[in-house]
């Protein structure tokens, strides 16, 4: 009886500790680029800086996309404009308001488009993030604000990122440990969509050095670049170098930020 | 009543024939029809190409990001071609022109694309061929050079693609084809980098600082350790003569690639267009490639290791070919006779005595074994005792060594050959004699017992006197 009770008591403040979305502050700082190779003799690497922002703990979620089609019919799963998304585009939707029966309402929403994606982000009045201010969090482990050339936290996400997700629906957000900012699921559950995703990386190529893709040669690991051990960097920027703004794929989401750009 | 195919059949020798009139012979580079190319998974090859022209040849390779067993034990996640390690095999004729369909399965969680080594152009097909899971991309190009061929992930960092065995074997055949053999087998070395050592249970992430640092915990043809060993040894037969097309997709390693006991009478050197001849060892760099060829003259099992022979031992470089047949005497004759040799001047040099050191206690027997076990057994049965799949059985929770220790004595004294069956698995090898006295046998055998799960029991110098050597054929069987 006593085993019940306790079950049921950790149960539900499992279910009270639900984290609730909100806008976390994220203090300014500086991004070293690993994508830009060092510009001068001295090696000395060109920093970014990132202004001070805010970003959502979480992702955006299904019931929180289900909620902005209601109130915007244009983005729903039936009348959405084939140039603005994959035929794919809420593939786990069962109807325009509907989740299918297997998907959870907190999981991440996926299948977005980029288009879809920064509509969700303008009707609340944010924005996706940039390349920068997505890889200025990203960089940030549980205790570290930059953990970029940490080798045990890189050896953490090179696992995830080594592992195919399956077959099964998507889990919820907010399981996993909040980073040094506490913000969830940057990495471990899905991609996310950035505001200029197809800015660095032109064609698919990794290893090229034409003019256009010099910032490649870096990609490629090749010559002077910046942490070429990075290797879930790689991995994201070759995503992003995958994807079209139509592009909606399974385990790609995104979540919105709030304030000025930088660049 | 003509079928469709026959149709397009008709269609077919119909152009060829206007063309035959008007030219005398094909003319080289039309391309006539379009067919969709049939690949083969490895050890397998599609079969050589009959047709005499040229063809549009629809290519659909598919990647798949998939668990799978990389030794006994061990899991991997491989990133795969066609959903196997090395890729499909691809067969075209020179000249050739290609529609390529890439796609990625919806459940890869990564991005990837294809260089073809074949291909002549800015990235092989990769800068045109970059595929988002759950979507496809499609290029096409002439196949302009005949050769054997590497293809592989180019997507970043292309270390990793490549390392969890994102490459295959496109083979652009000749315009008159290439001479017909018997049997064509195909295989691919890999070196692999996992966080774990070799043979270390459950599943095995990618180590990126390994990978680095190029030191491979396994080195593998086939994509596992046994994949070409035991029941799934590439068969032949006397008489046949053997065509193998040997890739190695790296990502670090060149192969040494050898076959013991054989000699290849044609090596199409590095998979191009010069060959050379009655090689032993002939070199396979990362991403590139080999045919080799020969003839099976008696029976027997052939190895083919790469060469730097330690990856063969200890990381899994190793596979087979059975060939069954009549025995041939004069070509080998296999052991006559074993005897004792007595050099000329009679009584061996008088070496200072060695001290002959006693073990006093369990503990000092057991860890006098250990370093007996180390020095004579490891290469074979593994440090862990776990042995390798299908080649050399395990001593770790082994039903055959716990079952008879009277047994275990007189092999450790003379050796085993022939056919037993370990834990469940058949083995068929030779073990040799070593040469021990009673007290390193008793501390070798109480070692191994006292290890690996195994039931504890010890083996006295007294009881180790008192066994015959065994080397029985088919013991146990």
């Amino acid at each position: 009886m006593l085993h019940v009770l306790t079950l049921a008591f950790i149960f539900f403040t499992a279910h009270a500790n639900q984290i609730k979305p909100r806008l976390v502050q994220i203090p300014g700082g500086e991004l070293k680029p690993f994508w830009i190779a060092p510009t001068d003799i001295t090696g000395e690497q060109e920093k970014i800086r990132i202004p001070p922002f805010h970003a959502m703990n979480l992702p955006v979620t299904n019931s929180e996309y289900v909620d902005f089609v209601r109130a915007n019919p244009k983005w729903r799963k039936s009348k959405i404009k084939r140039i603005f998304a994959d035929p794919s585009y809420l593939e786990q939707f069962a109807s325009d308001l509907r989740l299918k029966k297997e998907i959870h309402p907190r999981a991440p929403v996926t299948y977005v488009s980029w288009f879809a994606a920064r509509a969700y982000c303008e009707s609340h009045g944010l924005r996706l993030p940039s390349l920068a201010e997505w890889e200025y969090l990203g960089a940030a482990s549980e205790t570290k604000a930059d953990a970029s050339e940490d080798p045990d936290y890189l050896a953490r996400l090179i696992e995830w990122y080594n592992k195919p997700p399956g077959s099964g629906p998507v889990p919820p957000v907010g399981r996993g440990k909040p980073n040094y900012y506490g913000l969830y699921d940057l990495h471990g559950l899905i991609w996310e969509w950035i505001e200029d995703f197809n800015s660095s990386l032109i064609s698919g190529e990794s290893r090229t050095n034409g003019s256009i893709e010099r910032e490649l040669v870096c990609a490629a690991g090749s010559l002077a670049g910046g942490n070429k051990e990075n290797y879930p960097a790689f991995m994201r920027f070759a995503f992003r170098s995958s994807l079209k703004g139509t592009s909606t794929i399974r385990n790609l989401g995104f979540r919105c930020v709030k304030g000025e750009r930088n660049e | 009543m003509l079928r469709p195919s026959s149709v397009g059949d008709f269609k077919t020798k119909a152009i060829l024939a206007i063309s035959l009139l008007i030219t005398g012979c094909p003319k080289s580079d039309k391309i006539i029809g379009e067919e969709v190319a049939k690949l083969t998974a490895p050890p397998e090859v599609p079969p050589p190409i009959t047709r005499k022209h040229n063809t549009k040849v629809i290519v659909h390779l598919e990647v798949l990001e998939k668990r799978m067993k990389i030794a006994d034990g061990v899991d991997y996640t491989f990133w795969t071609f066609g959903g196997t390690v090395p890729g499909s095999f691809i067969r075209i004729k020179e000249g050739d022109l290609v529609e390529f369909h890439l796609s990625n399965h919806p459940t890869s969680k990564m991005p990837h694309n294809i260089d073809l080594h074949a291909v002549t152009g800015p990235g092989g097909g990769a800068s045109a061929s970059m595929t988002a899971p759950g979507r496809e991309t499609i290029f096409s190009f002439k196949a302009l050079n005949h050769g054997l061929f590497v293809y592989h992930c180019a997507a970043a960092p292309i270390g990793m693609h490549v390392g969890n065995g994102m490459y295959g074997l496109i083979l652009v055949e000749p315009k008159e084809g290439l001479p017909k053999v018997d049997r064509e087998h195909y295989v691919m070395q890999g070196d692999f980098y996992t966080k774990g050592k070799y043979g270390e249970q459950g599943y095995q992430p990618f180590s990126m600082e390994k990978a680095i640092e190029e030191k491979p915990t396994y080195v593998l043809f086939n994509g596992s350790v046994g994949a070409l060993n035991g029941d799934k040894a590439l068969p032949a037969k006397v008489g046949e003569t053997v065509r193998l097309y040997v890739g190695n997709g790296g990502p670090n390693l060149t192969s040494s690639f050898h076959l013991i006991g054989e000699i290849f009478e044609k090596v199409y050197v590095e998979g191009g267009t010069s060959v050379n001849r009655n090689l032993a060892t002939t070199t396979v760099p990362a991403g590139g490639a080999a045919i080799v060829e020969f003839k099976i003259d008696v029976p027997g099992t052939y190895i083919m290791v790469d060469h730097a022979i330690l990856r063969a031992f200890n990381k899994g470089a190793l596979g087979m070919i059975k060939a069954e047949g009549p025995e041939d005497k004069i070509i080998y004759s296999g052991l006559i006779s074993e005897r004792v040799y007595l050099p000329e001047g009679g009584a061996l040099p008088k070496t200072p005595e060695a001290e002959v050191r006693i073990a006093k206690s369990l503990e000092e027997r057991i860890r006098m074994g250990q370093t007996i076990y180390e020095q004579n057994c490891t290469a074979c049965h593994q440090a862990d005792g776990r042995g390798v799949p299908h080649a050399f059985p395990p001593l770790a929770n082994s039903d055959f060594l716990n079952a008879d220790k009277t047994r275990a004595i007189g092999i450790v004294k003379g050796g085993l050959s022939g056919p037993i069956v370990v834990n469940g698995e058949s083995y068929n090898g030779v073990m040799p004699a070593l040469s021990l006295t009673d007290e390193e046998v008793a501390n070798v055998l109480t070692y191994v017992y006292s290890a690996w799960g195994n039931s504890k029991q010890t083996v006295t110098p007294e009881e180790a006197a008192k066994v015959k050597p065994s080397g029985v054929v088919g013991i146990g069987q």
